[in-house]
């Protein structure tokens, strides 16, 4: 269970990890199969094979992608990016992104290791990603509906004036043209290299939250594997639905930070999913190949 | 208020505790000899005052953290003790128990009734215990969340002060959804129908400062810092290091003036020469003298055109580009 918490201080700080699924496994060699177009999709080499890092179950990429990155033998749920998410959510795969041509920029000249700037430039060239964020508009089974997906290999998906910003303007869109919103969570937190600036993106959400619901537009706030910090501490739990994949750490400290404070090691499936929701945080957890169906009836009764 | 005898100095505040103790020495020989050094201790504390003014002027980042984290420091309670009349501390979020790490209570301001809320540090190895560093758990965060909406039900201001290393990283604070309490919080101060003014009078860390940190107007005292998370926690995440908090605090661009000069905050409160550890007194009247006007000019407005102003005043922050 350590495997995947192990590297999330790691990608916080923009780094790759160490771990076999984040630095040597199938996950990295297709990347660019994975935030490409659907058509330039087919490309991903057929054949090329993937490792459960919970079971060590072997099986081609192929396999895997029908399993919507789910492992067949024992359920694990991969990671996948927001457009992995978008064609599996949306009626015939089909939406329009919104809000692509925002990006980050270096307002701080914020330097650790490596410059913010050299750093945001490094992932602009390796990815399709402009941030840690998309937004898409479409319908899922008919019902109109904005997802905002966060792509944790954008700096571990971190929270910052990108994102705020690009939230925002999701929450406009919605009102405007009378949609739901969803939310899919999947950050280590904040974004330190923007500093308290994107610390103030809690409450620049949480204030257009307040808008969306006097709108009576529903929210929902799906977790997925991991969830932490700034985002669980706005946005994340505050859906009129909360809800997780199984499996994903949620919390909001860091594994690491609690042991260290608490000088003990931390009961088994702490901050997994299924905790958080005995502990009265979730309205439900829900495995991936369900989600879609489940979202179309839960959307079916906020509409009726 | 510690008395000279009892201060505790910082590194950088070494010079002032030399020019007490040669303070102590004169008096001490003036005693002895009866020759009146009066001239001398006059001179000293001419001397004193100074250094107290040179050292604040040219703080580094980090040493201004270090001054917000003086142990001789003011802390919530201190600051309604000097500033406010009519205490009425109200404890228990009515639900799981009382943090200790959160106070708050009905208080009059200026022969006006506030509920003033706020982190609150211990005094003593003991109270520090007891006040878990200024570290809430959820329960504090629904505390203050109750103490808000009692205000607002009987239309009283409110005032929060914001000291915190952060948020509790616990076990059970987890278990009792930390995340969830600040998430809360933020949401419920962006709609809160009263007008809210926060003042971080010491440390302001990330979250656990948030939680009780959106209002219509955000104050930093001058020798406090805020925002996203501790130097000592970036660099060990950044730097994969314990040893770059110089570098992190210069880095977060965390004090006072730069937090005004990039918007995020709405003014700077003065201390006194020195830090406020060196006069509680005139902290507090300082404070209360900033707070008090801007309560009377914040009720002018209609609740719902605050709460939008709120709403749009947070909506501006943040950087991008659009390509
Ligand atoms: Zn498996």
């Amino acid at each position: 269970m350590a495997k995947q918490f192990e590297d999330f201080d790691a990608n916080l700080a923009g780094e790759e990890g160490k771990t076999e699924e984040t630095k040597t496994s199938w996950f990295k060699r297709i990347k660019k199969g994975i935030n490409t177009k659907t058509s330039e999709k087919k490309e991903t080499p057929e054949g090329l094979w993937a490792k459960c890092p919970e079971c060590n179950y072997i099986c081609t990429v192929t396999e895997l992608r029908e399993h919507l990155f789910v492992c067949p033998k024992c359920s694990y749920h991969h990671r996948i990016s927001s457009q992995e998410y978008f064609e599996l959510l949306y009626d015939n795969g089909q939406f329009t992104e919104l809000f692509d041509n925002i990006r980050s920029k270096d307002f701080l000249e914020f330097t650790d290791l490596k410059p913010y700037k050299k750093r945001l430039e490094d992932i602009w060239s390796k990815t399709d990603l402009k941030d840690s964020m998309r937004v898409a508009t479409g319908t899922i089974y008919g019902h109109g509906i904005v997802i905002a997906c966060m792509d944790f290999e954008f700096i571990g998906g971190s929270l910052g004036s990108v994102m705020g910003e690009k939230f925002s303007r999701a929450v406009d869109y919605c009102i405007a043209h009378k949609q739901a919103y969803m939310v899919i969570s999947k950050s280590g937190g904040a974004r330190m290299m923007e500093s308290a600036f994107s610390l103030m993106q809690l409450a620049k959400t949480s204030g257009k939250l307040s808008q969306l619901s006097d709108a009576k537009l529903p929210y929902i706030s799906l977790l997925t594997d991991p969830t932490f910090g700034g985002i669980s501490a706005s946005f994340g739990m505050l859906g009129d639905l909360n809800i997780a994949e199984p499996g994903a750490l949620i919390g909001f400290a860091g594994p690491r930070v609690i042991k260290e404070t608490i000088k003990k090691d931390l009961p088994e499936g702490f901050q997994r999913s299924e905790f958080i929701l005995e502990h009265g945080f979730l309205d439900f957890i829900v495995p991936r190949k369900g989600l879609k169906d489940k979202l179309g009836v839960v959307l079916g009764h906020f509409k009726s | 208020m510690p008395t000279n005898a009892n201060r505790q100095f910082l590194d950088f505040e070494k010079p002032i505790k030399d020019l007490i103790e040669e303070i102590e020495h004169a008096k001490h020989r003036q005693e002895k000899t009866k020759i009146d050094m009066s001239d001398v201790i006059q001179r000293l504390d001419q001397s004193i005052l100074d250094k107290r003014k040179e050292i604040t002027r040219s703080l580094s980042s980090w040493q201004r953290v270090q001054l917000s984290r003086h142990p001789d420091r003011p802390y919530t309670l201190k600051y309604i003790e000097k500033m406010t009349t009519n205490f009425v501390e109200l404890y228990g979020d009515r639900n799981v128990k009382d943090d200790k790490a959160m106070v708050g209570g009905f208080a009059s301001l200026d022969g006006e009734t506030v509920m003033i809320i706020g982190q609150q540090k211990g005094i003593n190895t003991k109270m520090r215990q007891l006040r878990n560093f200024g570290m809430a758990n959820p329960e504090g965060y629904r505390k203050a969340l109750r103490l808000m909406r009692l205000a607002e039900k009987f239309n009283k201001p409110v005032i929060t002060l914001i000291d915190t290393p952060g948020a509790f990283p616990g076990l059970e604070a987890e278990e009792r959804g930390q995340g969830e309490a600040i998430a809360r919080n933020i949401y419920e101060m962006v709609r809160l129908k009263v007008p809210v003014i926060c003042v971080i009078i010491g440390e302001g860390a990330s979250g656990g400062a948030l939680g009780i940190g959106v209002g219509d107007k955000v104050f930093m005292m001058e020798n406090t810092w805020y925002t996203v998370i501790s130097p000592e926690s970036c660099s060990s995440i950044l730097w994969r290091s314990w040893d770059k908090k110089e570098v992190a605090a210069e880095q977060l661009r965390l004090t006072a003036d730069k937090m005004l000069g990039f918007g995020l905050i709405d003014g700077i409160i003065p201390e006194p020469t020195g830090g406020a550890h060196w006069d509680y007194n005139e902290s507090a009247r300082i404070l209360k003298d900033y707070l008090v006007p801007v309560i009377k000019e914040l009720k002018l407005t209609a609740p719902e055109q605050r709460t939008n102003n709120r709403i749009e005043k947070f909506g501006k922050m943040g950087f991008w580009e659009e390509v």
